[in-house]
């Protein structure tokens, strides 16, 4: 497991660096800099603004100082927010994302797997429609029309919540909503799919006549094997809502990271815009890492190569 | 049955157990970042007697509270509050701000400003140096300001800014004493007065500056001598502005506190103020989106105030078809302004049959240039245009109209488009780009026909026409240029005669309009909503609020 | 329990006939033929179906034989449903109707191309990744993070730069990361499906990659399969708008469902028309494609049969 655990660490440095490299690129490339604006100004202040902030290197020094400031974590100042820290930016807005990721994340798996495994349970019977209904509704309604929705009914019609901002318990329910809806409709039609390959098993069948109950056996026995998927979906979903989401913190008006990841590159902020990727990147990759270590033990027939060859 | 109930039961307990644990990080978290306050409330209704709060949105997080360092509205418009200039807008009009008055020598050229006994947010009195102070900051190359250019006006700046000079000395801003400033100009600037109420020539506390250099980072370093300080910032959350005791003229200021949110979405600021969050909305403290505008007409709650700025469509004047000025003509003419404004701007703007908006002074009016929606016009000088390229049938021309993405300039821009069409039968194709990608395509001359606005900043005609006095000019994007224009524009700047100035730049714009390297299309207005309860609070034509004379009477 | 003997004349005997023994009782059903008949008794599904060849029909008759196009501008602006103009018209004066039939056709065919080449893609790298393990597997894999981590606008922002805006780069935009989730979700189920009894049966007997693939494993993650490509088809739909927003797309006046959705969203408290009809028609398209999804899920399973 070691040597394992070992491997995956190498080759995500390796990733990461590929990421960096790519990300440098990119933004160098796409027209624009941090301080173009429709008011034009001289040559030479735009000299000394690129001088301060080390855009008049040559393109390999400044991909050096990019892989030097990612190794050390230490991103240096934005180039739109004036003095203000990268890595300020982050420390700050992170925490906000994470509380309501976590609060999405929670109603989605939650709502997700009880509305997929009645779903299974009651297949193609009244209970299965009702939930694949609500699945599907969460599916096809994108979240920045569930949260203008949300927004205009029971925060400006009913005045239950408070329209926007960020001050609150109160101010998270809304948005975390409005981010779960999606997640739990794919959940819930993901959990369905594969409860329901399970519920065919032999051993299922055989729970079943040895006179357990239903739900009995979805907990014993079936839902932990039709986790696997969701599983899957779940990695890479953590790290994305985690780290905000764009839409939605716009319409609620939440100081969170999300924003920064979209703001960052329209304004060329490029000291924000590496900082940003290379955070998000490493919950990427160590959520993606947590789910293939968390496979093996859901399913212990998958052995993890590089445990042990057999 | 029973044990199924329990199961279910349980699940959900456990999920709210957790959400609850979840709410307690959660409001940790924001009190935490708020950092430097203890207030995090913002209702209005328990403040007892005495308390006045207004509450406003602004569109984004203030990039930077640096007078010197800031280029953008949001962060003028926090400033305006929180710090004064020599001069100060009233009504559009420079009254004394921090200078008690002022002396104008006969050439125009050297104004010396006496300072009144203004103090800083904390205690300490605002001097002569604070101000040169931040005019060197502004015009020191190493401080890389954006908008040193607005301090060119002032002898030897340019020069100082770009490095040709190295001594602060040579640049005509003289301290004769603590609480007086003279200051020396390069050529008479009619509009000096308004410039020192403009936002990179407010004075900053040289103590605090020299000590911390970040000082307009956090609000609890950060000092001003506004009618207001900043007591609160919650980066990319919120802004709170409390009275300052500290200014001069406090017992004018009815305000005790001012709550700024940041929020982007126009729908989410128009759903703030309608369920009462906010009690402001428009221009700079939040826009009102296009889709409400007819409903806030119908309900008669909409207010409509001039605005110095214009809507044009740009011609790439070095590219193979738009270099033909016939052809630009016949686009210029074939714009249906009127029923552009009636029926999708919907703001009550002025047609622009001119470069220079209505409000600004000596130019009440431009008819007499073109008509708006003149197809005969346009249709002849079509035929002119099509003949000099050789071509026969308008459907041979294929243009490109770009614009940056936002939902306003796509649907003004299928208006035109379709009026082309259906009147001249050209084929226009609509293209819209990511605003940098866009700025770089017009800075570039990668275009046909392309949308911009312009703001001023002070509301002098010079601010509409300076741009287009030479094609290498940043903010020109046309490649046009014309020697005659350029030469009544440089004399514009010596001649010391107002009368004879506004003639001098009357003639520049006869000369630019006849050669349509611009589409002018609208003048901008400025649409505002405001509870009734509020009162003082109007737009001046360049877009400020004096905060200072707002009251709240509930 | 008591004895019971068996009567005599209980049961006759038919006697033996050696020829029929290896006979089935009745005539034996191709896989496929079973699978349509069995899609066909599940009604959800031929409803589902029903109602995509509707707006597919209507999608390809309606722009040709309307009154108007979807770009003309009528002078009505904003008008709320009416027998005239069904669906209302917009803010340029332009009837609803014409547009959510012309921007089916834009919406339907990215939905469609996206998901078919997500599937493609996703379901032969995942697979791959899944079956090989080892290094090929992480280095696979690790190009799947890589892809989902670089930000995605700047990439978008590139193919704005580099490519002239229409269908091309916007299929281009989304094939870059659509298929990423797809290939993880296969290579899951195919980290399980492979080590289970009935593959290794198959391995020992000296099946092929190919043949392990096609046979074994697709079938059995073809549940998870088929659900995330109902997922793919609302995320084109919206990702074109996003992207459309961006200039990468169809160039305004054309419409999609997406772009017309997010603009009448904005418009939600003065002309709620305006976002309901894109928003209505792109919901029942998915609970169509998710009906007919389930309906071949259930009808392709083998375990289902009965």
């Amino acid at each position: 497991m070691l040597q394992y655990i070992v491997k995956r660490l190498v080759y995500i440095l390796l990733a990461l660096f590929l990421i960096i490299t790519a990300t440098f690129f990119l933004m160098r490339l796409a027209p624009g800099s941090p301080f173009a604006s429709e008011r034009d100004f001289p040559p030479q202040i735009e000299e000394q603004l690129n001088a301060k902030y080390g855009l008049d290197n040559p393109w390999y020094i400044q991909y050096k100082d990019y892989l030097i400031d990612s190794v050390t974590f230490d991103f240096g100042e934005s180039m739109k927010y004036k003095g203000r820290s990268t890595n300020d930016i982050i420390a700050e807005s992170f925490p906000i994302s994470l509380t309501l990721g976590m609060q999405a994340m929670l109603i989605a798996i939650g709502f997700g797997i009880l509305l997929g495994v009645i779903s299974a349970l009651y297949h193609n019977k009244a209970p299965d429609y009702v939930s694949t209904i609500i699945a599907v509704l969460g599916i096809s309604v994108p979240s920045f029309i569930l949260a203008g929705l949300l927004q205009y009914y029971l925060a400006y019609e009913f005045k239950i919540f408070p329209v926007s901002g960020w001050k609150g318990y109160v101010y998270s329910i809304l948005p975390s909503l409005a981010i779960a809806f999606t997640h739990m409709g794919f959940i819930s039609k993901l959990t369905r799919s594969s409860m329901l390959e399970q519920n065919n098993s032999e051993y299922v069948k055989m729970a079943r006549a040895k006179g357990l109950s239903k739900w009995k056996v979805v907990f014993k026995h079936s839902l932990r094997n039709a986790l696997l998927p969701v599983v899957t979906y779940l990695g890479p979903l953590a790290a994305g809502v985690i780290t905000g989401s764009f839409i939605i913190e716009q319409i609620f008006a939440i100081p969170g990271l999300g924003r920064h990841f979209v703001t960052s590159i329209t304004n060329r902020d490029y000291t924000v815009i590496m900082g940003t990727t290379v955070f998000y990147s490493i919950i990427l990759l160590f959520a993606v890492f947590i789910v293939d270590i968390l496979y093996s033990i859901i399913d212990p027939r998958i052995k993890l190569k590089g445990a042990k060859k057999s | 049955m029973k044990k199924n109930n329990f199961l279910v039961l349980m699940m959900l307990l456990l999920l709210s157990v957790v959400l609850v644990a979840c709410n307690f990080g959660g409001e940790e978290e924001t009190t935490d970042d708020s950092g430097t306050t203890t207030d995090t409330d913002t209702t209005t209704d328990d403040s007892s007697g005495g308390d006045k709060e207004l509450n406003l949105v602004v569109a984004s997080e203030p990039p930077s509270l640096h007078p010197q360092l800031a280029t953008d509205t949001t962060s003028s418009t926090i400033m305006s509050s929180t710090h004064e200039g020599l001069m100060t807008l009233k009504n559009g009009e420079p009254v004394p701000g921090v200078a008690e008055s002022y002396k104008m020598s006969d050439d125009q050229l050297t104004y010396t400003f006496t300072l009144r006994d203004a103090k800083w947010s904390n205690g300490e009195p605002v001097t002569a140096e604070d101000f040169a102070y931040a005019w060197e900051f502004a015009l020191n190359p190493a401080n890389a300001s954006e908008y040193a250019t607005i301090l060119y006006a002032i002898k030897g700046a340019e020069a100082y800014n770009l490095g040709t000079t190295t001594s602060f000395d040579e640049v005509g801003v003289k301290v004769i004493d603590s609480k007086t400033l003279e200051v020396t100009l390069e050529s008479p600037t009619p509009y000096f007065l308004e410039l020192t109420a403009f936002k990179t020539l407010y004075p900053i506390h040289k103590a605090t500056a020299e000590a911390n250099p970040k000082w307009y980072t956090e609000a609890d370093t950060y000092v001003g001598n506004g009618a207001f300080v900043l007591s609160q910032w919650q980066h990319a959350g919120s802004l709170t502005l409390e009275k300052n005791p500290e200014y001069w003229d406090a017992d004018n200021v009815k305000l005790t506190k001012v709550n700024i949110e940041m929020v982007e979405s126009e729908t989410t600021q128009m759903t703030k103020f309608e369920s009462g969050e906010i009690d402001f909305l428009g221009t700079n403290y939040g826009k009102i989106s296009l889709d409400a505008i007819e409903r806030l007409q119908s309900e008669e709650s909409l207010n409509i105030v001039d605005y110095s700025g214009i809507y044009w469509y740009k011609f790439n004047t070095t590219d193979d078809v738009m270099k033909n000025a016939n052809i630009r003509k016949a686009l210029t003419l074939a714009i249906d302004r009127a029923g552009l404004i009636k029926n999708v701007t919907k703001g009550e703007e002025e047609p622009a049959l001119g470069m220079v908006p209505n409000g600004v002074e000596g130019f009440g009016d431009d008819a007499g240039f073109f008509k708006d929606a003149d197809y005969e016009g346009a249709k002849a000088a079509l035929d002119a245009g099509l003949k000099e390229l050789g071509l026969s049938d308008p459907s041979e021309l294929n243009l490109k109209l770009s614009f940056n993405t936002s939902d306003a300039h796509a649907v003004i821009a299928q208006y035109i488009q379709e009026g082309w069409n259906k009147n001249l039968g050209i084929n226009v194709t609509l293209e819209n780009a990511e605003w940098q990608v866009y700025l770089d395509k017009l800075s570039s001359l990668d275009y046909q026909i392309g949308r911009l606005g312009w703001i001023a900043d002070y509301n002098d005609a010079y601010s509409f026409l300076e741009m287009y006095n030479s094609a290498d000019n940043g903010n020109n994007d046309t490649g046009w240029s014309n020697e005659e224009y350029t030469n009544l524009l440089k004399q514009s700047t010596t001649e010391t005669d107002p009368a004879a100035r506004l003639d001098l730049l009357k003639k520049a714009e006869e000369i630019i309009i006849a050669e349509f390297p611009v589409a002018p299309i609208y003048y901008y207005t400025n649409l505002y909503v405001v509870k009734d309860y509020v009162t003082g609070m109007e737009p001046d034509n360049l877009g400020n609020i004096n905060l200072k004379d707002v009251d709240v009477t509930k | 329990m008591t004895e019971q003997k068996l009567r005599d004349g209980a049961f006759d005997i038919v006697g033996m006939h050696r020829e029929e023994q290896e006979q089935l009782s009745s005539k034996p059903v191709s896989f496929w033929k079973e699978v349509l008949y069995r899609f066909k008794q599940n009604k959800l599904a031929v409803c589902g179906l029903i109602v995509l060849i509707i707006i597919a029909l209507m999608a390809i008759i309606v722009p040709e034989v309307s009154q108007y196009k979807y770009s003309d501008q009528l002078g009505v602006y904003n008008q709320p449903p009416s027998a005239e103009h069904w669906f209302g018209t917009d803010d340029l004066g332009r009837d609803i109707f014409v547009r959510i039939w012309a921007g089916a056709r834009i919406s339907l065919f990215i939905g469609i191309t996206a998901a078919l080449i997500d599937v493609i893609i996703g379901v032969i790298w995942g697979s791959i990744a899944g079956l090989a393990g080892g290094r090929t597997d992480n280095i696979m894999m690790r190009i799947a993070d890589v892809l989902t981590a670089v930000p995605y606008l700047l990439v978008v922002i590139i193919l704005i730069v580099v490519m002239e805006p229409g269908l091309v780069p916007m299929i281009i935009a989304l094939c870059i990361t659509g298929w990423v989730n797809m290939a993880r979700i296969v290579r899951g189920e195919v980290m399980s499906i492979k080590n289970q009894e009935y593959v290794l049966a198959a391995r020992t007997l000296g099946a092929g990659t190919a043949h392990l693939i096609r046979k074994h494993l697709i079938p059995n993650a073809l549940g998870a399969i088929l659900v995330t490509m109902t997922l793919t088809v609302p995320a084109a739909i919206f990702t074109e708008a996003f992207l459309s927003y961006l200039g990468l797309g169809v160039p305004a006046p054309r419409a999609s469902w997406g772009t017309m959705a997010s603009e009448g969203n904005k418009a939600l408290m003065s002309y709620p028309w305006r976002l309901f009809f894109p928003a209505f028609f792109i919901s029942l398209t998915i609970f169509a494609f998710n009906a007919v999804g389930d309906g071949l899920r259930d009808a392709l399973d083998p375990k289902l049969r009965k």
